[in-house]
């Protein structure tokens, strides 16, 4: 018997306001996503796949229709609700690293197991391992601006598994770094799925990036596919 | 955790931190500065007791009253105790050396005033010597006065050279006792009189009354007012601290004035941390935009946010508060002796760490809330 999807998404309706035009980004959605799934979400820019991610991880609200993930409707939560969901089913992935510039890359790591109640030794010890577990047991005390782009990704990657998530969602997280460092993030994710079994949602528009995904789907003009209506895209 | 991510905000910027710290300090030292020139004002009527009376001419201060008042105040029902005298006015080797002087009725004067405190036996050689003088520890500090000194004082009012014999020094009580007051006896002021020019024996500037029950003050005042009303003099008494007042309120424009500055100075430097705190949480709305992303709460970014505010106040309170000592000594040392109470008051400083804490809350209050409202997805979108 199979298991349960991890993301089941209905019927989702998104637009937004911009003074008194509305402008619908997704129009009528539905995807489910299985548990230890690594799905690329491709399409052209301004398609709404940071939308689509945001819905899913809780950051934004649908205008209608429905997501559960992993049981949860989520989609039905508070904004506290939902902030208190996230530090324990989500990690998160940005183009742009967003570490906390003061706090060093241990710290950073650190951050989210705040919120967790473990104690201080815990805490320290589960950031330790979730930094060698990216390769940057030798730049624990490192601030951001002392890293490289592919290092900041990685400590930030660190963050999203800290605090051991079910769902790790990642919006472009190679847009931002060369072919090397690239490679690097993709190999990682790649680990987290296939070793530690986490589910992963990863908004790309690079066609190399979404390859290393086992499942691929488009979007465009706010409707989903298998393939991409323009192939050329 | 969280408070190092405070602490090291409010130092990302150093200069910005510095500037506003340092604007900080000056805003609390001239706050508390400006407070306590207004308290030197009112130390005389801090220092008035509520069982005493004052009575004088009704028209002016500067009008005497008769003698012979004396005893029908005495007569008063409630009336416990009466000393009288005149402003005397006189100063020391130059025009510029101001100190209050008064001729008073030593012994009934001194019993009315048990928070001047003598030596007994300083004080008994003052009462036994007609020319004898007892002075504030402070005055006799500044001028260089001893015991047994003789001290020649230039009249105004009673023009002349007054010679005296320095005979006690008193100290206050506690510190809101004025020390630098000089006082003869009315005494021999009033038999040189008769001698010099009879028409201005017997007159005295003002009486003073102590009442045995304070809360019957009122009463007694009136009663005393009515003994005199239509005769040749009519008088005015009111309770000390009203007398007091009467002095400062010539001056009120001034204090007012004064008060309006200090709080219009704490108004400027609360725009200026609002506007540091603005700046700061401006750039680092994505920042914020992360944390809540992790799952922290609005309540717990505001939470930083008013904690970086009040690191930054409490900074520039605490070292305005310690500056506010040396500065008031300074400020004394230069024009102290129109004030003869100058101390920096346990309410000041309760105040300047009160207006510290409020401009630290009402400068974060606007950053926090917009921070704590962020919506992430808006914030994080790129290039944001
Ligand atoms: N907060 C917002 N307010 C208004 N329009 C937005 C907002 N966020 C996204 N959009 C618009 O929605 C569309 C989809 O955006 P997005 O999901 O970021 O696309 P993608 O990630 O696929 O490039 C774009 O046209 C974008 O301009
Ligand atoms: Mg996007």
């Amino acid at each position: 018997m199979a298991e349960a999807p991890l993301i089941i998404i209905k019927d989702v309706v998104k637009s937004y306001r911009r003074g008194n035009q509305t402008l619908p980004v997704l129009t009528d959605i539905d995807l489910t996503v299985p548990r230890g799934a690594f799905l690329a979400l491709m399409g052209p820019s301004g398609s709404g796949k940071s939308t689509l991610l945001n819905l899913i991880a809780g950051l934004d609200a649908p205008d209608s229709g429905e997501i559960v993930v992993d049981g949860l409707t989520v989609s039905d939560l508070t904004e506290s609700d939902l902030a208190r969901w996230r530090a324990v089913h989500v990690g998160f992935i940005f183009q742009f690293y967003n570490l906390i510039p003061v706090l060093t890359a241990l710290e950073n790591v650190e951050l989210p197991l705040l919120l967790s109640g473990l104690s201080r030794r815990q805490r320290r010890e589960h950031a330790e391992n979730a930094l060698a577990l990216v390769g940057l047991s030798d730049r624990l005390d490192h601030y951001p601006a002392e890293l490289s782009g592919g290092q900041q990704q990685r400590v930030s990657i660190a963050r999203a598994v800290v605090s051991d998530p079910t769902l790790i969602v990642a919006d472009e997280p190679t847009g931002d770094l060369d072919r090397n460092s690239a490679e690097d993030v993709l190999n990682l994710m790649e680990r987290l799925n296939l070793e530690l079994g986490k589910t992963i949602v990863m908004v790309t528009h690079d066609p190399h990036a979404a390859r290393r995904a086992r499942t691929m789907i488009y979007l465009d003009k706010g409707v989903l596919s298998d393939a991409p209506q323009n192939p050329l895209a | 955790m969280l408070l190092k991510i405070l602490w090291r905000n409010a130092l990302r910027h150093r200069l910005r931190t510095s500037l506003t710290v340092a604007g900080m300090v000056v805003a609390i030292l001239s706050f508390g500065l400006l407070r306590t020139v207004i308290d030197a004002w009112y130390a005389g009527v801090a220092a008035s007791a509520a069982n005493r009376l004052v009575t004088r001419n009704a028209i002016s201060l500067i009008f005497p009253l008769p003698l012979s008042y004396a005893a029908q105040i005495r007569a008063v029902d409630g009336v416990r105790l009466v000393a009288l005298g005149n402003w005397f006015g006189a100063y020391y080797q130059d025009p510029k050396n101001f100190f209050a002087n008064f001729a008073v009725s030593a012994d009934s004067y001194l019993a009315m005033y048990p928070e001047l405190v003598f030596p007994e036996a300083d004080k008994a050689a003052f009462m036994r010597d007609r020319k004898g003088a007892a002075v504030g520890a402070k005055l006799a500090t500044r001028f260089g006065w001893k015991l047994g000194q003789t001290i020649v004082l230039t009249g105004t009012i009673f023009p002349g050279n007054w010679e005296f014999t320095l005979r006690a020094i008193y100290k206050g009580r506690d510190r809101t006792v004025d020390e630098t007051m000089f006082i003869l006896h009315w005494d021999y002021l009033n038999e040189t009189m008769k001698e010099q020019s009879p028409h201005r024996a017997d007159q005295v500037g003002f009486f003073m009354i102590e009442v045995n029950d304070s809360t019957r003050a009122a009463g007694i005042a009136q009663a005393i007012d009515a003994r005199f009303a239509n005769s040749r003099a009519e008088t005015l008494t009111e309770t000390e601290k009203a007398f007091q007042l009467g002095f400062v309120a010539m001056s009120e424009a001034i204090i007012l004035a004064i008060r309006a500055v200090s709080f219009v100075v704490i108004a400027i430097i609360l725009a200026v941390v609002a506007n540091t705190m603005a700046m700061s949480v401006r750039e680092r709305r994505r920042e914020y935009a992360v944390l809540k992303t992790l799952g922290f709460t609005g309540t717990q970014i505001a939470g930083l946010i008013f904690g970086e505010s009040l690191v930054i106040t409490a900074l520039g309170g605490a070292l305005g508060i310690a500056l506010t000592f040396p500065a008031a000594q300074a400020f004394k040392a230069a024009v102290g002796q129109f004030f003869p109470i100058f101390n920096v008051s346990r309410e000041t400083i309760l105040l300047d760490a009160a207006v510290s804490l409020t401009v630290g809350l009402l400068a974060a209050a606007a950053p926090a809330y917009t921070a704590a409202r962020v919506r992430v997805a808006q914030a994080l979108r790129k290039l944001g």
